[in-house]
């Protein structure tokens, strides 16, 4: 019988009952193929494969990650918190020791949920990989991660979620924002100031083949992640570079999937985007499952014409290395630039944005305040209000705050009502609870 | 009337059963190498009870083609099989006549690459050269079409014996276990083929012409006739005439747990609703695992003749069993050993079982009658984790929708039946063990043979359709036919259950059908929907022909 190198967990949850409309890519139909194909291969059969069972997370797992001024129930349903809970699953056995590395083929995908949710945007509600990573980290003595979002449509979610927090890496590779949703994801987004160089993006142009997405991880992502030395290395295992897909205009292949796997090695996958639904996920989630558990996958190859026969334009690969020149030359520069920062600034630093929410249509300011701190990720504040809505506030202290910035959350928040805030929400990391007002 | 048989390794249990309950009962010496002999004997222990024109039904269960399988003694088999992406296929060589045709077939069913007839000449030449008779051809996604896998048996039907099909063995996806499992089949063939023989020809001699079945590793069982097309399904239906022993005491309202306690294992299965659970996919026979439809049980290698030691001053059970207790003048201590030493069995020398566990005691540096107890807690011990394993895993298996893992059932049980030799003497200890009362199954002995005897046919079928391409198939057969765009799951249920029945034969009645897989999609290409993809499984759930309670079945309550 054939056995895995590397004891691997799998959740499949293909939640073949949900659908966010009958034939929006996010659909009943989406994992289906996937499912066949897994099934028919016998992957679950293989020696030192585990399947798990999803349980959904529950609200406070969700409120340790995100504000939801809705209420978690309106922004969240079961099908939802069942795909987190895939991840979640999956985390526990990992870091029970039960399995080496694990592999969450669940759906709805989460990547672009962020801090504050609304509602649903860009097909996810909440962000899968940061409720896993967050429960795992406040029960367990983990605190440095890494992120690699490989979706084609930048991680916005996560990015926002980890933008001050200097004890998580968030690197993504995905199609250049300029040409695909949700049009962010630009080198020049590099984290907050206290986290200055722990974000990462790799806009890559369109048409990039395996030759080039393998050079940036080889030349780029993965000396970038060695320096970082982090204790857990989660994949956001979006499947939508593949050439087949409908949404995006990669040309990357199912090998190359797998070989990304390989090369990543990451200790956790969880399924994010794909929506070649018959084409090419079947062939790519083999792929990935036979790279986690070590096996080999040369006989993974999509049964009909690549229509650019692989081959990657020469302007293209010229552009792709420029791309991993830059972003090293960035990453290496981080620690000068965060303390120039600090030299200069005062109290707080400030953002404000427009944030689209397409499954609500509906538009949401948001004015943004974090703590310049050189001990900890900051304290955080965001001002948040849909369209001429009431105005909300959402006050967050990282998992590892420090003193002072602790205590001038608390402030914010007891001060909400006086400062005109209609409801005012705290994520008190440290303390583990969530508090609204 | 009806004879129930259950042929193991070393006896064989026959009973004959009347509309009043057991008429007749036997127990007799098993010879390996002449089943013919050992039917003969059986009968002739039970038909003085009867004409043997009275008898309307033969169950037959047996271990004997399974040992077959674990001692290896069975026929060359060519193995020709096509796959298309994936794992490599060569990695599930199954001997030395295993060859890999060009031809692949999607997970929608649809070809990729065509099959290379010259390829597959090559091969059957090789394999005639080779002295092979009996072939087996499975392809990747056959069960979604056949159609090369029909090609290929075609084309070499002339040249060999007989020739299995991977899509007929199951209509469940898994290519290694379709590979193995028609592997299994073909490489039992002759041997059934005898066992066959053999079993018609001793009613023959004994004047019964009822018609005869097998019972399956399911719980149900298949004509004789019909096995021989699918000779694989009745390897190691031993366990599973116990548990259909069980039912007639277990009640449909509840979940139970049934404990088959021999004397090298324990096996454990769960009933719900008055029906045996079954193992998702199939059965696995040594370290291969197949698509055979079988009761979900589990073994563990405690029993009341295993080796009981003391390592490194703990006590240690199993898995070996060196022989009898030493009470019977067995080699080595075992549990049962610890029982005759309390005095709670006299099935042996008293003297020497408490010798046995004195040597024990000594070892632990405690009391004889404390070591003996600490024995039987310990076997008990580990038969009720097993057990709490078990249901775990049934309860955390895969599921596909959030309806099923929100509000799906759960196993939860609500008594233990324990049955087989020791049982008698462990239940109360069982009992102490554990939170559910703890009950055994009245004429323990011949409750295997009566779980055959009243066993029923069962089958199962898969039907996929899909609408697009216009195409509806099921499992089991080489049928397919077409549907158009209108084709609704409701139709699809009706053809699934005629064809389902009619597979099942006249004999069957029409029994209740359980549908265990129920999906539809619209097959969504470009925003819009171009058909649909309907999935449905159907299966007869083992049971008992008719309900049965002789007057003896009432419940020891422990």
């Amino acid at each position: 019988m054939l056995s895995a190198r590397h004891e691997t967990g799998l959740v499949l949850f293909p939640a073949f009952d949900w659908a966010i409309e009958a034939t929006h890519p996010e659909r009943e139909e989406r994992l289906l193929y996937t499912r066949d194909q897994i099934c028919e291969e016998g992957l679950l059969d293989l020696e030192g494969v585990r399947e798990y069972r999803p349980e959904p997370v529950s609200v406070a797992d969700v409120q340790r990650v995100h504000f939801c001024p809705s209420g978690v129930e309106t922004v969240a349903g079961e099908s939802h918190r069942i795909a987190a809970g895939g991840a979640l699953r999956l985390a526990r056995a990992w870091h029970a020791g039960d399995i080496e590395r694990g592999f969450a083929l669940v759906r709805p995908p989460g990547h672009h949920a962020q801090r504050v949710m609304h509602g649903g945007r860009g097909f996810c509600a909440i962000n899968n990989e940061a409720i896993m990573i967050e429960a795992l980290r406040q029960q367990h003595d983990i605190r440095r991660v890494a992120i690699i979002d490989t979706d084609c449509h930048h991680g916005d979610g996560t990015q926002d979620i980890y933008w001050h927090d200097p004890d998580v890496l968030f690197i993504s590779i995905h199609q250049d924002g300029r040409t695909l949703y949700p049009g962010t994801g630009f080198m020049d987004e590099q984290g907050g100031p206290n986290a200055v160089g722990a974000t990462v993006n790799i806009p890559l142009p369109p048409r990039t083949s395996d030759a080039g997405y393998l050079e940036i991880v080889r030349d780029t992502v993965l000396p970038i992640l060695e320096d970082f030395e982090p204790e857990l290395v989660i994949n956001s295992a979006g499947q939508d570079n593949h050439f087949a897909d409908p949404l995006t205009d990669m040309d990357f292949s199912a090998r190359g999937y797998a070989e990304l796997t390989r090369l990543l090695a990451p200790d956790l996958a969880v399924l994010e985007g794909g929506y070649s639904i018959e084409s090419a996920l079947p062939y790519i989630n083999m792929g990935i499952l036979l790279a986690m558990t070590g096996l080999e996958s040369d006989h993974v190859v999509e049964p009909y014409r690549r229509p650019s026969g692989g081959v990657q334009p020469e302007e293209i690969t010229e552009a792709v290395r420029r791309i991993g020149t830059r972003t090293r030359a960035v990453w290496a520069k981080r620690e000068q630039r965060q303390a120039q920062l600090h030299a200069v600034s005062d109290e707080c630093a400030h953002r404000t944005r427009e944030i689209y929410y397409d499954t609500i249509d509906a538009f949401e300011h948001q004015h943004e305040a974090v703590r310049l701190c050189r001990h900890c990720g900051g304290a955080l504040r965001i001002a948040t209000r849909i369209g001429d809505g009431p105005q909300t506030l959402a006050v967050h202290v990282p998992l590892y705050a420090c003193d002072d910035c602790r205590r001038a959350a608390l402030r914010w928040f007891e001060l909400a009502p006086d400062e005109g805030f209609a409801a005012a929400f705290l994520q008190d990391r440290p303390a583990d609870r969530y508090l609204i007002r | 009337m009806i004879i129930g048989l259950d042929v193991g390794g070393t006896h064989a249990d026959i009973v004959l059963l009347g509309p009043e309950g057991v008429r007749a009962r036997a127990k007799v010496d098993t010879d390996p190498d002449d089943l013919g002999a050992t039917l003969l004997e059986a009968l002739d222990r039970v038909l003085h009870a009867t004409e043997p024109t009275a008898v309307r039904r033969v169950v037959l269960s047996t271990t004997l083609t399974t040992n077959a399988v674990v001692g290896a003694g069975l026929s060359p088999v060519g193995m020709l099989v096509c796959a298309g992406p994936g794992v490599d296929p060569a990695l599930y060589r199954t001997g030395e006549h295993y060859a890999v045709v060009p031809g692949a077939i999607d997970h929608r069913g649809r070809e990729i690459s065509p099959l290379d007839l010259d390829a597959v000449d090559l091969c059957a030449e090789r394999f005639a050269a080779a002295g092979i008779r009996y072939v087996g051809v499975v392809g990747k996604f056959s069960t979604r079409n056949p159609a090369h896998e029909l090609g290929i048996a075609e084309r070499i039907a002339e040249r060999f014996e007989r020739v299995f099909t991977g899509h007929r063995v199951s209509g469940q996806l898994n290519f290694p276990r379709r590979i193995a499992t028609t592997h299994l089949a073909a490489s039992v063939y002759p041997l059934h083929r005898n066992f066959y023989e053999a079993i018609a020809e001793a009613l023959r001699t004994r004047g019964v012409s009822a018609p005869v079945h097998l019972l399956k590793a399911d719980g149900g069982t298949l004509s004789l006739a019909a096995s021989l097309d699918s000779p694989a399904e009745t390897v190691l239906s031993g366990p599973a005439a116990s548990v259909m022993g069980a039912i007639p005491v277990a009640s449909p309202e509840e979940d139970v747990v049934v404990l088959d306690i021999g004397g090298t294992t324990t096996e454990i299965a769960l009933l719900s609703g008055g029906s045996p659970l079954l193992e998702p996919l199939g059965i696995t026979i040594g370290a291969t695992r197949t698509l055979i439809r079988a009761l979900l049980s589990r073994s563990i290698g405690v029993g009341g003749d295993s080796e009981v030691r003391c390592v490194e001053g703990k006590i240690t059970i199993g898995p070996r069993r060196l022989g009898a207790p030493l009470a019977r003048g067995g080699p080595a201590l075992t549990p049962t050993d610890a029982l005759i030493a309390l005095g709670e069995s006299e099935r042996g020398d008293p003297q020497v079982a408490t010798a046995g566990v004195a040597e024990l005691a000594a070892e632990l540096g405690c009391e004889p009658a404390m070591a003996a107890r600490a024995v039987i807690d310990h076997a008990c011990r580990r038969i009720m984790a097993a057990v709490d394993g078990l249901v775990d895993q049934v309860n955390g298996s895969h599921v596909d929708t959030i309806h099923e893992l929100l509000d799906g059932h759960r196993i939860r049980p609500a008594r233990i039946l324990v049955l087989g030799g020791p049982a008698e003497s462990l239940a109360p200890h069982l009992a102490r063990r554990s939170q559910l009362p703890v009950e055994l199954v009245p004429d323990s002995g011949v409750a295997n043979a009566i779980g055959a005897a009243m066993a029923r046919p069962t089958d199962a079928l898969s039907l996929i359709a899909d609408t697009e391409q216009g195409w509806v198939s099921c499992s089991g057969s080489d049928r397919q036919w077409r549907c158009d765009r209108s084709y609704r799951r409701e139709q699809a249920l009706e053809q699934a259950r005629a064809l389902l029945f009619e597979r099942l034969g006249p004999e069957a009645g029409t029994p209740e059908l359980e549908v265990v897989e129920d999906l539809e999609f619209n097959i969504v290409r470009g925003f819009s929907t171009v058909g649909r993809n309907i999935r449905l499984t159907l299966q007869v759930k083992p049971g008992l022909l008719e309900p049965f309670t002789p007057e003896h079945a009432k419940v020891a309550v422990c």
